[in-house]
């Protein structure tokens, strides 16, 4: 689906993608990690044409640069910082919706899906809603169009656990028809996410791994934690998270999105010497 | 079509929210408000009176403004966008680069151009209803007038927009265009170029060459139809033109200008990167 020959971008005396080879088929969930600099960012604005670069860049045999709103059509994207616009979310569901074909009432039913009802905040100027709620507006608009391409840079930094569960769950429905690049600093924010890994330096791709397949997106993990005492912090912790106490407030049970299980644990590290007891397994989907 | 409109409208919402048009607004308005306060209506120059007077003093204040406020602004909302993300999220969805370019030239041309016209025509309202007579003529090379200036300098400013990569860098490109201009507006450095032996031929080519000059001399044409103040160049330029025909020169060689400037911005800004 992705084809990418020999890509390379210079800014000014600066190499910043060098000869980057690259063929990423369709259905495979790809992280792109690398440090600040790597060259994630400029890979990703080549996909996007928008971007002039030495090399071919070619998605579904078309260049994005060339033919951009025809590959453009088939791609959602998600960008780290949300843009600072002025518009009313109405008008920016609109405006996205009408250039990609899409319905606007997908978009609005994806973003109540993750918790965001758009009714409420259809005449408020985008720049004005809070990170998490941007977040999941520009997630809404980019898989509430039949994108065949999913890019996604950071898309779950500013998301909750829950709303972060029922993204799991939407790329879960994606993960068939529509290829994925996450792209991250960090690998463990999204390797229970991918099939795939792809690690960037000074421009260069320095691995590219397949990674076991196994984890399921719409997982599940049952939960049972016993904290040593009642603490204020880790009650608040994981209250974040949808688990429940029992009556001392010591007993914890809940439900863990399979993908986020690595966050879960890096969380609760935080806490460890509060911790007694931990238990997670699978629950059968 | 469809896209170029969309984008039009998006730039006309994100303009309407922003502080600059507001303060643009404020201005404009203010003045045609303070004119009629001042009752310049009912005082008399060079055998002006009435709405003909507020008219006249409308133009020349809105030849001071309307340049440097429209560069500035331009060139900071456009970079500024880029610099902000706003460029690699919107053109990340499947809009043509024309479509984007000059949708946001249409959108922003009707948000510059619509509260000076309105301005103006508020001012014919008041005096249709305080039974003033309306030069309806004037008015409309007025309105000529004003679009040309704003055709001029929101190419002008599209254009280094797409050459300047920060905002800084943009602004100091807008401001040094409009000093450069301001420059060769002077009627002295004519007369000094003249001393010098430059034929006047050239002399005031060089002029008519600056859009704030042409604006200048066709306001002027308008109560001093032999361009009297002008001086010797006057004869240079009827000569030339006429006075029918420098009028609508003056209408068309700036909307022509920035019509140029519009298209080189469109061609710098699709062969290079976008965000």
């Amino acid at each position: 689906m992705i084809h990418c020959h020999d890509l390379s971008k210079t800014f000014k005396r600066a190499r910043v993608l060098d000869g980057i080879c690259l063929d990423i088929a369709l259905g495979e969930r790809i992280a792109l990690i690398g440090s600040n600099g790597a060259g994630k960012t400029t890979l990703i604005r080549c996909l996007l044409g928008e971007y002039t670069h030495d090399g071919t860049v070619t998605i579904d045999g078309r260049s994005p640069r060339n033919e951009r709103t025809v590959v453009l059509g088939s791609i959602g994207f998600v960008p780290q910082l949300p843009p600072p616009l002025k518009m009313p979310v109405g008008q920016l569901i609109e405006f996205s919706a009408a250039l990609s074909g899409a319905d606007p009432k997908k978009i609005d039913a994806i973003a109540g899906r993750l918790g965001l009802g758009v009714d409420e905040i259809r005449s408020r100027p985008f720049i004005k809603l809070s990170g998490g709620m941007k977040q999941k507006l520009l997630i809404a608009i980019a898989l509430g169009r039949d994108a065949k391409l999913l890019i996604m840079d950071e898309p779950a930094a500013n998301l909750d656990p829950e709303a972060r569960r029922i993204f799991f769950d939407l790329l879960a429905e994606r993960q068939h028809d529509a290829t994925m690049i996450i792209s991250s600093h960090r690998i463990d924010e999204v390797a229970a996410l991918v099939n795939r890994v792809i690690e960037m330096d000074m421009g260069k791709v320095v691995l590219d791994d397949k990674v076991a397949d196994d984890v399921s997106l719409s997982g599940r993990f049952a939960c049972r934690l016993v904290a040593r005492r009642a603490d204020a912090a880790l009650t608040k912790a994981l209250s974040a998270w949808k688990l429940s106490a029992d009556a001392d407030g010591l007993v914890w049970t809940g439900e863990v999105a399979g993908p986020d299980r690595l966050r879960f644990i890096g969380v609760l590290s935080r806490y460890v010497a509060l911790i007694g007891n931990l238990s997670l397994h699978e629950v059968a989907e | 079509m469809k896209q170029l409109w969309l984008t039009a409208r998006l730039d006309i919402v994100e303009s309407l929210r922003a502080r600059w048009f507001m303060i643009y607004v404020a201005v404009f308005g203010g003045i045609v408000a303070l004119l009629f306060l001042f009752g310049l209506t009912e005082s008399r120059v060079l055998g002006f009176i009435g709405l003909s007077r507020l008219l006249v003093t409308y133009i020349q204040l809105t030849m001071a403004i309307l340049p440097i406020f429209v560069l500035i602004t331009t060139v900071r909302s456009v970079a500024g966008d880029r610099e902000a993300g706003v460029f690699e999220y919107l053109l990340s969805l499947p809009v043509s680069l024309g479509a984007w370019f000059w949708g946001k030239i249409l959108g922003r041309y009707i948000v510059i151009f619509a509260p000076v016209f309105f301005a103006m025509l508020a001012a014919v309202l008041i005096a249709l209803i305080k039974d003033i007579e309306v030069p309806w003529g004037m008015f409309g090379y007025y309105t000529g007038l004003l679009a040309a200036m704003a055709a001029c300098f929101l190419g002008l400013g599209m254009l280094i927009s797409s050459i300047a990569r920060t905002t800084d860098m943009a602004q100091g490109a807008a401001f040094m265009t409009w000093l450069i201009l301001l420059l060769f507006l002077d009627l002295i450095l004519l007369g000094v170029m003249i001393q010098g032996r430059i034929a006047p031929e050239l002399a005031v080519s060089i002029a008519l060459a600056n859009p704030l000059q042409v604006f200048r001399t066709a306001a002027l044409a308008l109560f001093d139809p032999q361009l009297i103040v002008l001086g010797p160049a006057a004869y240079v330029i009827l000569d030339a033109f006429g006075v029918t025909g420098y009028k609508v020169f003056a209408i068309a060689y700036p909307t022509v200008l920035g019509l140029l400037a519009a298209s080189l911005g469109y061609f710098l800004f699709r062969r290079g990167d976008l965000p």
